[in-house]
């Protein structure tokens, strides 16, 4: 029980600890020469902006978004690239699998918070038959069966609510999100936690710890495994509006909050 | 981002179709060719490539002493995807089309097909996309064919050195699509007096005659909206809403095959509106090279001359500017000017012509070893261009009934096509 929370204050020291580097990003390359005006500025066109996100804390996200670029490209992908060369894709497969299956967890919770019956229903019966039929989720026989995978969170629980996304945040590591999503994130944890704690599945083992900081490391390796997106990929100037904009966008229409009262 | 295209574009590489082969005998099913250029192929109707290549990426240092601006930190030199067989095989190189990088959808499906056809592999940039223009453009202003093979040559050069001790090639090929077509053949040309690859054949894959009219068809789409390109922001935001509201009062799980396939049954955009969102698409494409270029070269296009850019700057002005610029806007007022310094005289007609496969036909008609895959409705062409290619490569063009500008790319008849041309089993 204790050696769970205790990797969590790992997880949350390597954040502190890397968070320094963030803000050591100011150049200092001194300005020679005197600036002049472009040949074409904002002011001459007369039309909406596009791919527009509330986004105040923009310096400081580019700051993250340039670190997850450098974590990305010294340390996680070497390891999800050495991961996948040594496993096999069946077992890739088997793995991620796995893990999917325990977030329907999550998913469930949150269809229960957003009072979806027939979703929660649906979940839970994929739950079942994945832990089951398809041996504890190494196997996904609830989709052929027709029950489809409806992917939920508690951002999206307090957005189905009303609450509003709030402004645009990179995180280290976890990468796009908002104020709201983050808040989210911070209660799946906690619930995930819970569950864990008093399930405690290892306990009688005595190497609860070390159990639980592999499980935890091959999820996020996993995780990344399942994530095509990488940093800068395009090479595209304006990478960051791009992705800013589909991930506020995807999340917002996917929350699809209730219909208004006609 | 493997994708930075409207949110529409993103996820329509694989719809669920069912293949409705039509009485001509050709299995592509989309008929529209705004729809097809935006739909694609539907994943079923993709060949089969069973063999997954071994690849890595090539970065190549083509300018060492080349100072660049902090803001493209991310970027340490060309890249180039190379895919190797262990034994002695025949290497290809394929050039992507307009703004598109080493790892473009299309490239990679490519890659795969030659790949399990037993070739070598190695994708290249277009000399369009950012990265090249930061890391392999000597001029760093792209659109003159010249210097862009130019600089797809040393590019090709540069890689082959950094490979030569790990592969056997046997011999060399070449192929492109859209602008990488077009620009495939100035690079044959270069070829034949460098000698460094001595390409036995060169296949063009929907290619422009001309840039400067295929261009000018493309910008004609945005026409199609109302206001034309100068209210491209109101058009988008127009367009989101529509497909959020689709997605609100539909009963959908997620922005999935499912729901965009509906989007294309249930005829949620016009076609005036489909056009739009393709030259929207060219417009986001064409931002990154006008910025890239302008940066590079500090030229006071869309920065200040001077301005040092920070990390933390905001970029968001530069990249609204950037769209609501046309490729005349680039062409009249960035990249004609900085040829005309450099050939005082040099008049625009003259350059316009320049930058067509016509400045080199005497040549093209004079070699066998060009061949071109085209459609009937590939509207960056006219009937007119389609009949000079004709002409000019006789048997050697191919043309399908349908498929919009590259939205048959991917279909397995195609990609059969593609192979057997440079394998020699034609079918």
């Amino acid at each position: 029980m204790k050696s769970a929370a205790r990797y969590r204050s790992w997880r949350i020291l390597l954040l502190l600890m890397l968070l320094p580097l963030l803000a050591g990003c100011a150049t200092t390359s001194a300005r020679t020469q005197a600036e002049i005006p472009a040949m074409h500025s904002i002011s001459e066109f007369r039309d909406q902006h596009f791919a527009e996100v509330n986004d105040p804390l923009q310096g400081f996200n580019r700051s993250v978004y340039r670190f997850n670029f450098y974590f990305d490209k010294y340390l996680f992908l070497p390891v999800v690239n050495s991961y996948e060369f040594v496993t096999p894709v069946f077992i890739q497969e088997r793995v991620s699998n796995f893990y999917n299956n325990i977030g329907e967890v999550r998913n469930l919770t949150n269809s229960l918070f957003q009072l979806k019956g027939l979703e929660s229903v649906t979940t839970l019966g994929r739950f079942v038959t994945n832990s089951t039929v398809g041996l504890g989720g190494l196997f996904d026989p609830a989709t052929s069966f027709g029950m489809e995978r409806h992917e939920q969170d508690f951002g999206r629980t307090l957005g189905y609510w009303g609450t509003a996304s709030g402004p645009y945040v990179v995180l280290p590591i976890f990468g796009p999100s908002s104020l709201r999503d983050t808040g989210g994130l911070a209660i799946d944890t906690g619930i995930n936690y819970g569950i864990y704690t008093a399930i405690d599945p290892f306990a009688s083992t005595g190497n609860s710890l070390a159990i639980t900081a592999g499980i935890k490391t091959v999820e996020a390796v996993d995780e990344r495994h399942q994530q095509s997106f990488r940093y800068h990929e395009s090479g595209y100037p304006f990478e960051y509006y791009m992705v800013r904009f589909f991930y506020h966008q995807k999340r917002e229409i996917e929350i699809n909050k209730p219909l208004p009262a006609e | 981002m493997k994708h930075r295209i409207l949110l529409l574009l993103i996820c329509l590489l694989v719809l669920p179709l069912q293949g409705n082969a039509a009485e001509d005998g050709y299995g592509y099913p989309i008929p529209g060719a705004y729809e097809a250029t935006i739909l694609g192929t539907p994943a079923k109707l993709m060949p089969e490539l069973p063999v997954k290549p071994s690849t890595r990426q090539l970065v190549l240092d083509i300018f060492p002493d080349r100072k660049k601006p902090s803001i493209f930190y991310y970027d340490n030199g060309l890249r180039c995807t190379f895919a190797y067989q262990k034994q002695k095989a025949p290497l290809i190189f394929l050039i992507a089309g307009t703004g598109a990088s080493d790892q473009s959808s299309k490239l990679m499906i490519m890659m795969k097909a030659f790949y399990n056809a037993g070739f070598h592999v190695i994708t290249l940039p277009s000399p369009t996309n950012s990265n090249f223009i930061v890391s392999g453009s000597k001029s760093r202003i792209p659109g003159d064919m010249i210097d862009d093979a130019a600089d797809l040559y040393r590019a090709m050069e540069s890689a082959m050195q950094k490979v030569a001790g790990d592969i056997e090639v046997s011999s060399y090929y070449l192929c492109g699509y859209s602008l990488g077509g077009t620009q495939a053949a100035f690079v044959a040309k270069m070829d034949e007096e460098r000698r460094s690859f001595k390409f036995r054949k060169v296949l063009m894959i929907n290619p422009t005659v001309s840039i400067y009219n295929s261009a000018a068809r493309i910008e004609e789409l945005m026409k199609q909206i109302p206001g034309g390109g100068k209210k491209q922001g109101i058009f988008f935001n127009k367009m989101l809403s529509k497909f959020s509201e689709f997605y609100r009062y539909g009963n959908f799980v997620a922005i999935n095959d499912d729901f965009l396939y509906s989007i294309y049954t249930e005829k949620l955009f016009t076609k005036e509106e489909t056009a739009g969102l393709i030259g929207l698409t060219y417009r986001i494409n064409l931002a990154g090279m006008i910025f890239s270029s302008d940066v590079m070269t500090n030229s006071g296009y869309v920065v200040p001359k001077n301005r040092v850019l920070k990390i933390t700057d905001s970029l968001f002005d530069y990249f609204q500017v950037s769209t609501h610029l046309s490729f005349f806007d680039y062409f009249n007022e960035f990249l004609y000017p900085y040829f005309l310094t450099l050939q005082p005289g040099l008049t625009k007609q003259a350059f316009i012509d320049s930058l067509s496969l016509k400045s080199i036909e005497a040549y093209l008609k004079s070699s066998d070893k060009f061949g071109v895959m085209t459609n009937e409705n590939d509207f960056i062409i006219t009937k007119a261009e389609l009949d000079y290619l004709r002409q000019l490569f006789g048997e050697r063009v191919k043309v399908y009934p349908r498929g919009g500008h590259l939205g048959n790319l991917e279909y397995k008849e195609n990609m059969a096509y593609m192979v057997a041309f440079f394998t020699g089993g034609m079918p």
